[in-house]
Order: C-alpha cells, then sequence, then structure tokens
C-alpha cells in the first residue's frame, strides 16, 4: 500500500479554510484537543516541582546541544559494545537506503513498525512500498491514518481529525468489522486481533526512539499501547530510527524527561510502557540510524536551535488555538503544530514559508512546553527570517514592513492610531471587507476608540 | 568523507557554546507507608488492580480463588505455588500468543506513577508481560519508591538486556479520545505487594 494518493495543500490558510467547512467537526476537534491539554493542567499541578522539571530538563537539552557530537560518538561507542549496529544517515533518502538494505539482506518482504515521527519525515513507508515491501504501522491511530491512505494528523494522536464512524467505515472495509458499528471498544478489540497476526508473522520490527543514552549505550521506547515491544520482542531484526537530538547524557536523566513527557502529552503520569533496549537477544539483531536531516544545520541556527529540544508531547499542539480549529494536515508537514512550524522552514523555506505565519503569537505553546522552547519567539522570528529572504507573498510582507515602522517609531506609531481609528470611523466597511482584510473574514471589528490611551491619559493626568 | 564525519563535523561547527549539566535532582524522602498507599493508589487509577499480601503463598491462594486451574497461569516466581512453574528461559517468545495469565516479579515501583520496572532477570523471555492477556506483578514493599529520580538511583538499566517500566494494563484513546483498556498488550493488570 502506498500513501502517493493523498496531495497535501500547500498553504496552510487554504487548506485551514476546508477543514473549517464542517463546522460541526471543527468544534469537535476544538474541544477534544482543549480537553487533552486540560488534563494537562491537572497531571502538571499535581507536581510542585513541576517548574523545576521544565527548568532542568531544558537544561539538560542545552548541554546535550552544546557537545552533540562528543555524546553522539560516546553513544556510539557504547551502542557498540553493547551488540548494537550502528548507522549514520545524513538525509532522509541515506536513511531510507539503510533501513532498505538491512530488510533486503534477510529477503524480508513485510514488517511491523510502531510510531517514529522520523520516519515520517523521512517519507520512510512510501519509499518501501515503492520497493515492494509491507509496512503495517502498528500504533492504532497510525493503522488507522494508513488504511485511509492519508499521513498522521498530529504527532501523539495520529488520528484525531477522524470521527469513530468513518474509523468504523474503514474497518468495515478493511478488517471486516461490522457495517456501521462505532463503537471505539469494539473497533479497539477488531484492530488488536488484526494487529496481533501481524506482529507474530513479522521478522523485522521498526521503531522509533524517545531516548538514547550516551552513558550507557542504550535506548527507551514509550507508548501505551504496547506495540513497540509486541514488534521488536518477536522479530529476528529490530531497526531503531532516530534523529541525533534524541541524545540524553545519563540514565539518571530519564527521571526527568519520563516525569514530563506523558503528562505534558495526554496528562498521564507516565506511558503505560518506558521500555530500555540495551542489547539484542541471543537470536536478534539489533541497528540504530541516526539521522541528521537537517538537525545539523538547524544547531547552526542560533534564533531557533532550541526547537531541538523537542521531545515529541504534543502538548503545544494540544493548547495552540490556530491547530485545534485548522487540523494537523493544513501544516503539510510530518509534524504539525506550533513547533511542526517552527521545525519546518529549517527543511525547506520555499514550501513551509506559510506555516510560521499559522499562529496568533499567543505564546500557550511556550508556555506548556516542557522543554521551555520559546516557540512563540521563533514563530515570530521566522517571519523575519523568511520576509527577508523572499519567501513570503508580497501583500504580507508590505504589512509586515508597515507595522515594523510603526510600531518602532513612537510619532508614526501615534499618528497611525489616530488616522486608523479615523478611518475605521470615517469608513467601518473597509476594515470589516473580507475580501481585502481576510484578517475580517469570521470576525466583526471592534467599536474604534474615541481617543487613544496616552490622549486619555495625558488628559486625566492634567486634571488629577 | 562519510556520512558520520560529515555529520559529526557540521555538529561541531555548529554547535552552541558549551553549558554544563544539570545536578542531578532530589526531593525529600517519602515516608515508607504513604509511599506504599500513594503507589497502590496511582496503580488503581491506571487501571490495574492492587492486592496486599504478607507471604507469597497467598498470592497462589488469591490465583486459585479467582482464576481456578492452573493450566491458565505461567508462573515465573518461586514460592506462589500455583500455575505453571516456569524456571529456564523461553526459547521463542512466539509460544505464548495464547497466554491468559503471567505471574512476574517487578524490582522496583514507583509510588508517582504506579510503574513497575520488569526487566530480562526476571522473565524467561522479553515479550512475556507484552503478550499475556493478564499481567500479574509481584513487588515487594520495600522496593517501592517515591519518584523516578529515586527508581534511576536503585536501578542500573544498563545491566539487563532488556527492562521497562510498566504502568497499568496496556490502552489507547485514538479513537475520537475514548480510553479503551487493553489495546496490544495486556487487558489486564495485578499488582501484588508483598509486605
Amino acid at each position: 500500500m502506498s500513501s502517493s494518493t493523498y496531495v497535501a495543500p500547500t498553504d496552510h490558510a487554504k487548506a485551514a479554510d476546508k477543514f473549517m467547512e464542517d463546522e460541526e467537526r471543527v468544534n469537535w476537534h476544538d474541544k477534544a484537543l482543549w480537553f487533552i491539554r486540560q488534563k494537562r493542567d491537572v497531571a502538571s499541578k499535581q507536581l510542585p516541582e513541576w517548574e523545576l522539571l521544565r527548568e532542568t530538563a531544558s537544561q539538560i537539552k542545552q548541554n546535550v546541544l552544546s557537545n552533540l557530537d562528543t555524546y553522539l560518538e560516546e553513544f556510539e561507542r557504547h551502542a557498540k559494545q553493547n551488540g548494537i549496529t550502528v548507522h549514520w544517515a545524513a538525509d532522509a533518502a541515506e536513511h531510507n537506503r539503510i533501513v532498505l538494505d538491512i530488510i533486503k539482506r534477510h529477503g524480508i518482504q513485510k514488517l511491523v513498525k510502531s510510531k517514529s515521527m522520523l520516519t515520517e519525515e523521512c517519507h520512510l513507508n512510501d519509499f518501501l512500498g515503492d520497493n515492494g515491501i509491507d509496512v503495517v504501522d502498528t500504533d492504532l491511530g497510525e493503522r488507522v491514518v494508513q488504511l485511509a491512505q492519508e499521513p498522521p494528523s498530529h504527532i501523539v494522536l495520529p488520528c484525531i481529525h477522524k470521527r469513530k464512524e468513518e474509523v468504523g467505515e474503514l474497518f468495515h472495509q478493511h478488517l471486516g468489522t461490522e457495517k456501521g458499528a462505532s463503537d471505539p471498544a469494539y473497533l479497539t478489540e477488531a484492530a488488536r486481533q488484526h494487529l496481533r497476526e501481524k506482529f507474530l508473522t513479522s521478522d523485522l520490527a521498526i521503531t522509533g526512539v524517545n531516548f538514547a543514552i550516551a552513558e550507557t549505550g542504550g535506548f527507551v521506547v514509550c507508548t501505551n499501547e504496547g506495540n513497540a515491544d509486541m514488534g521488536a520482542h518477536l522479530a529476528k531484526v529490530h531497526i531503531a530510527c532516530m534523529g541525533i537530538e534524541k541524545i540524553i547524557p545519563k540514565a539518571e536523566n530519564l527521571g526527568v524527561f519520563l516525569r514530563l513527557l506523558a503528562r505534558s502529552a495526554t496528562g498521564q503520569p507516565i506511558t503505560t510502557y518506558s521500555s530500555h533496549f540495551h542489547r539484542p537477544r541471543p537470536d536478534q539483531e539489533m541497528h540504530i540510524v541516526l539521522v541528521d536531516n537537517g538537525r545539523s544545520i538547524q544547531l547552526g541556527r542560533k534564533d531557533f536551535y532550541n526547537s531541538l529540544k523537542c521531545i515529541r508531547c504534543g502538548a503545544c499542539i494540544n493548547t495552540c488555538p490556530v491547530y485545534r480549529r485548522s487540523g494537523g494536515h493544513s501544516y503539510h508537514y510530518a509534524i504539525s503544530g506550533p513547533i511542526g512550524a517552527i521545525l519546518a522552514p529549517n527543511m525547506d523555506m520555499k514550501k513551509n514559508a506559510d506555516l510560521p505565519f499559522a499562529s496568533t503569537l499567543c505564546g500557550s505553546c511556550s508556555n506548556v512546553c516542557p522543554v521551555k522552547i520559546d516557540i512563540h519567539n521563533q514563530l515570530y522570528q521566522w517571519r523575519q527570517v523568511l520576509s527577508d529572504g523572499g519567501y513570503v507573498p508580497k501583500t504580507k510582507k508590505i504589512g509586515m514592513q508597515a507595522m515594523a515602522t510603526v510600531l518602532s517609531n513612537p510619532t508614526i506609531y501615534r499618528v497611525a492610531g489616530k488616522s486608523g481609528r479615523f478611518m475605521m470611523n470615517l469608513m467601518p466597511g473597509l476594515a470589516n471587507m473580507k475580501a481585502v482584510n481576510p484578517w475580517a473574514k469570521q470576525r466583526e471589528m471592534p467599536e474604534p476608540p474615541k481617543e487613544s490611551f496616552r490622549d486619555w491619559y495625558l488628559k486625566n493626568k492634567k486634571k488629577s | 568523507m562519510s556520512s558520520r564525519e560529515a555529520i559529526l563535523n557540521r555538529v561541531k561547527t555548529n554547535k552552541p557554546a558549551a553549558v554544563a549539566l544539570p545536578q542531578t535532582l532530589a526531593f525529600p524522602p517519602v515516608p515508607a507507608d504513604a509511599c506504599i498507599e500513594k503507589f497502590a493508589r496511582t496503580v488503581e487509577a491506571v487501571g490495574g488492580t492492587v492486592v496486599e499480601v504478607t507471604n507469597l503463598a497467598e498470592i497462589g491462594a488469591y490465583l486459585k480463588k479467582h482464576y481456578e486451574s492452573p493450566e491458565r497461569v505461567l508462573n515465573t516466581v518461586h514460592g506462589v505455588g500455583f500455575g505453571q512453574e516456569l524456571s529456564g528461559p523461553i526459547e521463542d517468545g512466539h509460544v505464548l500468543a495464547n497466554l491468559e495469565i503471567a505471574v512476574v516479579t517487578g524490582s522496583v515501583g514507583v509510588a508517582e506513577n504506579g510503574a513497575v520496572w520488569v526487566s530480562e532477570e526476571n522473565l524467561p523471555t522479553r515479550v512475556l508481560p507484552f503478550i499475556t492477556e493478564h499481567l500479574m506483578l509481584v513487588v515487594a514493599a520495600e522496593n517501592i519508591v517515591s519518584n523516578m529520580h529515586e527508581a534511576y538511583v536503585r536501578l542500573d538499566v544498563s545491566a539487563p538486556g532488556f527492562g521497562a517500566f510498566i504502568s497499568g494494563p496496556s490502552r489507547t484513546a485514538d479513537i475520537e479520545q475514548s480510553l479503551v483498556i487493553g489495546a496490544h498488550g495486556p487487558k489486564r493488570a495485578h499488582v501484588f505487594i508483598l509486605k
């Protein structure tokens, strides 16, 4: 199966328009994600040391990024001592080739794969499919989107954009469940039976990596479903794929990260399974693929390297008012939401120039980030970089330049404020006109105040 | 130049200024009784069932009462005295495909999240605690710690080739955020606290 039938929309705003056509679904989507954000709040508030954990996690990651080359070498040395084969891939194409070579060497036709955003980023499924390999995604949400021939719309909840009736129809077509059945427990049991057969008959398993420990040469994979373990422990060959930024210095650092990860992601105190792999079974081959794919470039961008601290919890996505009402597919990148919008331009500025604009800059993403990435600042800074580089449409650029001039000069700011109020009073239709001002599409402009705060302050100050 | 060299060179050139690793976090110890109580409450909250026992034979009695037939149980904990006892390794995990109940030793329990450390040293094969339909973990009360920091102080996670923190039965909420217990791993989990 190939997911090539899905054509990613190229502009966030246009794709969001399409998603918003189904208002009932948008409202549901919005509420479902906000519910998860609230669970995260409850979980985080149960730990008085929450802020200390965030700060410590951020500092550990800062240490990692500032010593990444030595940690990578240390990890490689220890992993090899543990009997794990270590591969290095400069980009997505090399990663995919390495994985295919291992598969071919064993004469394998089908494999099981647990969730790995890196393999999504590298489009591994399409590549293997084109080479005649049958890849079965085993995370329930990922299996759903795979059957629908779509990419995941969320890094933790891959099919959050689908209603249960749609999942029921997919399962009816592909797994033979009853027509019209949409009970999540019934559908989950059907998927369990369907995928158990795949686990038992696959000789090769691919997993992602949540953390790789330099000191011990092992790696940790976190799931709730147990699919990474079912795949890896039953397969003769285990391939774990990871971005180079997933390194942590010591096993004890896991104490900090595992306390933050699931609480930030879903509000659980920890994922059901936090599996620590250090050596292959005696009858097993274990491979690690260390993938750069743009990360070493991002590391050199002083305003943006912080994004490499990300532990892929999805908290910024759940809280984002734009994501919640535009859906993950509107971001047309493997990682959606605010974090995806600051990672994607590094990969391709032209293709992803729209993404940093898919934000209100409200800052909620930065507030919930467990490793304290200044996401909203980076969104703002990417806008400048993309605009300076000529990647931004002219209308947006002129507006931004005008805004920068107005905001950086107090006199112009006052004049512009006055003229804005004057114009809105004179011709309120202009500010509200949907064709000229896209911002006004679903909004009514407020009544302009009669005077600015400054005028009011100066007048009232004189009185007292 | 190999990709390995190219990546390492680029990282070396581009990495930010060196920053020290922060100190290990530690928090005031929690009294043992409070720890055990919190652990039991958290295991229940993540969908597990907690049974407190004073000796291993009590677990055997519990199993006999609730599950009657010893054929349904694969028991790896010596002293429980119920089910099919196993001492040696299992060569191929596939033979466990239809296993109903497994009894396994957990070496550390964590109060804050209900997780139990299960490692290869205590398993006849790695897949056992995942493939069984019903997982029963046995944890000694003195091995229950307050938080993950303490757990990592107690454990050498790289000593076994494989080990996992397991918190409750497997779960998913991928379909419309409805929580369903029993995804690919066990549908039910028991934790016996041995006092």
